[in-house]
């Protein structure tokens, strides 16, 4: 008789928590909410916030719920870890954010055997897509933006280049990837430097750069303290950008960096998939909500956030609120949709993104420093991963 | 060939300058009192974000936050060094090192938590921007102004040391500390006041700095390893060995990076480990 109760205890309790785990979805967010990359993190947040605002928190009949855990930096093992916490004690379905290269290489295992669908909102190294077969990113690759670069610079009449960029991973992708695209357009690379990562005055490297007589210095550099120190060393040593095109990715002349230059920054060109100062509807609407919300503008990592939330909530209508990685992966390749940074697509082969990657120039406007588009690649795919054998 | 070498000559100089400043009150300090202090940087980012508060938020002109971030950073010196550094001059080195870099990890997380990890934005005057060209030579406005600041700053200190009453006291301590004790020396409180001018010194360099390498959370151990590189070369408790070793070190690094990419970075620390290996006391050190 006790036996027979308990036992119907137990299956009513059962039956409790799995009607309650089917109403809601858990998306364990795993990315830096503390230390030196603490900014991008909360920017990213910023985006998935306003997504939630502004579509709810139910899709296809279940309530979101995100799971916030902090990797604290570059901490693979940390990364690895949470997101297997994530899934296996707090039972989240989903994975996404994932700042840094390294994080989300170390995730891209746990999504790939727990059979997770990831969304990788920020981390822009080509392979990361590769590790996981349920994995689809919303941000950017540094190949595909600076690849289209080099092609772009040749085109507009810059023959011989000298590179200059962050010795690590990513600042060796950009000086490959630009290299690749000016290169085979027919430009040629006269010179080139790898600056140390944690370099402070960059006189003495510009100052080589401008006495290789090049027509074009291409820069890579990652956010923080040096694209201002870079692009105030420019300046200073008298580097006429009307003769030599001084070009980036994106991060050269990011929102706080243009402030530090100042008019030093004037001219800077670089390449990139997203700005506050994109110029359509959707994009100023973004841009006004965002501020209303976090009082101040939005930048990349606040869309790649907001259009990983957008892939997310889709894909769940698509699959009709079932988190089977198998079918959520499924339902996010192809997807189309407009952004606040213009149309982007998930490639249904290699589930990155499809995306117009934007050629902007620092200018004056209204008083301001702001990086104007005045050219544009349309739909590039990452050019690294078409090449890899199949 | 010639050309570029003068140019080099003049960043190194400059960036020496620059280094001399933020590390010229530790070799003091240390010198004096023997005191490891890891948190010397922690003063040169207090200046910095002196310079920045004023000047971004109640509009002060960049040359007048100056002497404020020499004020600030000297004063809140002066509060650390009452309530925590006293009470660990005689401790070991290790005690000293353990409370002054977690000062440090302290003071980074502060500032990241009132200013944020963003880079802070100093907008120069328009005088102090640009740069001349002297024959071939790009001449940066800000570097001159740095070396002239710097010259200035040697000539009063070097000035204060030799010629002072005061000068002589802190002199006496640095070379024989019990001696000066016992010639009835106020060595604590000699101290106090050097320490105070060695921070506030950090605290200028801090302000001079942003314009040309940034100013983050980051900044206080940032410039750690130079300061102290310059400090062990230089010799403790000599400000011209600081001198010569910052300059030597500006113009290494300057040319390392200018004519040999590759290893750029590295040309410091071959500087300073020949230089040390010659004389392992420092340049002008005297134990």
């Amino acid at each position: 008789m006790r036996r027979t109760f308990v036992g119907a205890a137990v299956a009513v309790l059962l039956a409790a928590t799995s009607a309650n785990a089917q109403q809601t979805i858990k998306i364990g967010v795993v990315m830096s909410f503390s230390g030196q990359f603490a900014d991008p993190g909360a920017q990213i947040d910023g985006g998935i916030k306003l997504y939630m605002k502004q579509h709810g928190d139910m899709v296809a009949g279940k309530k979101i719920e995100i799971i916030r855990k902090d990797s604290g930096g570059i901490a693979p093992d940390v990364a690895k870890r949470l997101s297997q916490e994530v899934i296996v004690r707090e039972g989240a379905t989903i994975l996404a954010g994932y700042d840094l290269t390294p994080n989300a290489l170390a995730a891209a295992d746990v999504s790939a055997q727990a059979k997770t669908f990831m969304v990788n909102m920020n981390a822009a190294t080509s392979v990361i897509t590769t590790k996981s077969p349920y994995m689809a990113r919303t941000s950017f690759t540094v190949w595909a933006v600076n690849e289209s670069l080099g092609a772009w610079a040749y085109k507009s009449g810059v023959r011989k280049v000298y590179t200059l960029v962050s010795d690590f991973g990513p600042g060796w992708d950009g000086e490959a990837a630009f290299t690749k695209g000016f290169k085979d357009a027919g430009g040629e690379i006269i010179g080139s430097a790898r600056y140390p990562v944690a370099n402070l005055d960059f006189t003495a490297f510009i100052q080589r750069a401008k006495d290789a007589n090049p027509d074009g210095i291409y820069i890579w550099v990652p956010g923080g303290p040096q694209p201002a120190a870079i692009g105030k060393a420019i300046a200073e040593r008298g580097i006429d950008k009307s003769k030599v095109k001084v070009m980036g990715q994106g991060e050269l002349t990011y929102e706080d960096a243009l402030k530090s230059m100042g008019d030093a920054g004037l001219g800077l060109i670089t390449a990139f998939h997203y700005d506050y100062n994109h110029q359509s509807a959707m994009n100023k609407a973004f841009v006004a909500a965002y501020n209303a919300e976090f009082k101040r503008n939005p930048d990349m990592f606040s869309a790649g956030g907001y259009d990983g939330m957008h892939l997310i909530y889709e894909s769940l209508k698509k699959t009709n609120g079932s988190t089977d990685g198998d079918a959520l992966i499924a339902a996010a390749k192809g997807m189309k949709w407009e952004s606040p940074r213009g149309p982007m697509m998930i490639d249904p082969e290699t589930r990155d993104v499809v995306q117009t990657v934007y050629i902007r120039r620092v200018e004056k406007v209204n008083g301001a420093l702001v990086n104007v588009e005045f050219d544009k690649v349309e739909n590039v795919k990452d050019p690294w991963k078409a090449r890899q054998p199949k | 060939m010639i050309v570029s070498m003068f140019g080099v000559l003049f960043d190194g100089l400059a960036y020496g300058m620059l280094l001399f400043l933020l590390s010229v009150g530790l070799s003091v300090t240390l010198g004096m009192m023997n005191f490891v202090n890891l948190a010397h940087c922690t003063f040169g980012m207090i200046g910095g974000y002196v310079t920045v508060t004023l000047m971004n938020s109640m509009g002060w002109p960049f040359l007048a936050t100056l002497p404020a971030a020499f004020l600030v950073a000297a004063a809140a010196s002066v509060v650390f060094e009452r309530t925590m550094f006293r009470r660990l001059y005689r401790s070991t080195d290790l005690d000293q090192c353990l409370l002054t870099i977690g000062l440090v990890f302290v003071s980074v997380a502060s500032a990241a938590w009132l200013y944020g990890t963003i880079q802070q934005p100093v907008n120069l005057p328009s005088y102090l921007r640009g740069s001349y060209n002297v024959m071939g030579v790009t001449i940066g406005v800000y570097r001159l102004f740095l070396i002239g600041m710097s010259i200035v700053i040697t000539v009063a200190l070097v000035g204060a040391l030799e010629y002072t009453r005061f000068g002589a006291q802190v002199r006496a301590a640095v070379d024989n500390q019990r001696m000066a004790r016992g010639l009835g020396i106020n060595v604590d409180g000699a101290f106090a006041v050097t320490f105070a001018l060695g921070s506030g010194l950090a605290g200028l360099g801090g302000a001079l700095a942003i314009d040309i390498v940034g100013l983050d959370p980051s900044f206080a151990l940032a410039y750690l390893v130079y300061v102290l590189i310059v400090v062990s070369v230089g010799g403790l408790g000599s400000i011209a060995g600081s001198l010569v070793a910052a300059i030597v070190l500006g113009i290494s690094d300057m040319a390392g990076k200018y004519y040999f990419p590759e290893i750029g970075s590295f040309l410091i620390y071959l500087v300073m480990l020949s230089l040390l290996m010659w004389r392992p006391v420092g340049l002008f050190g005297k134990r």
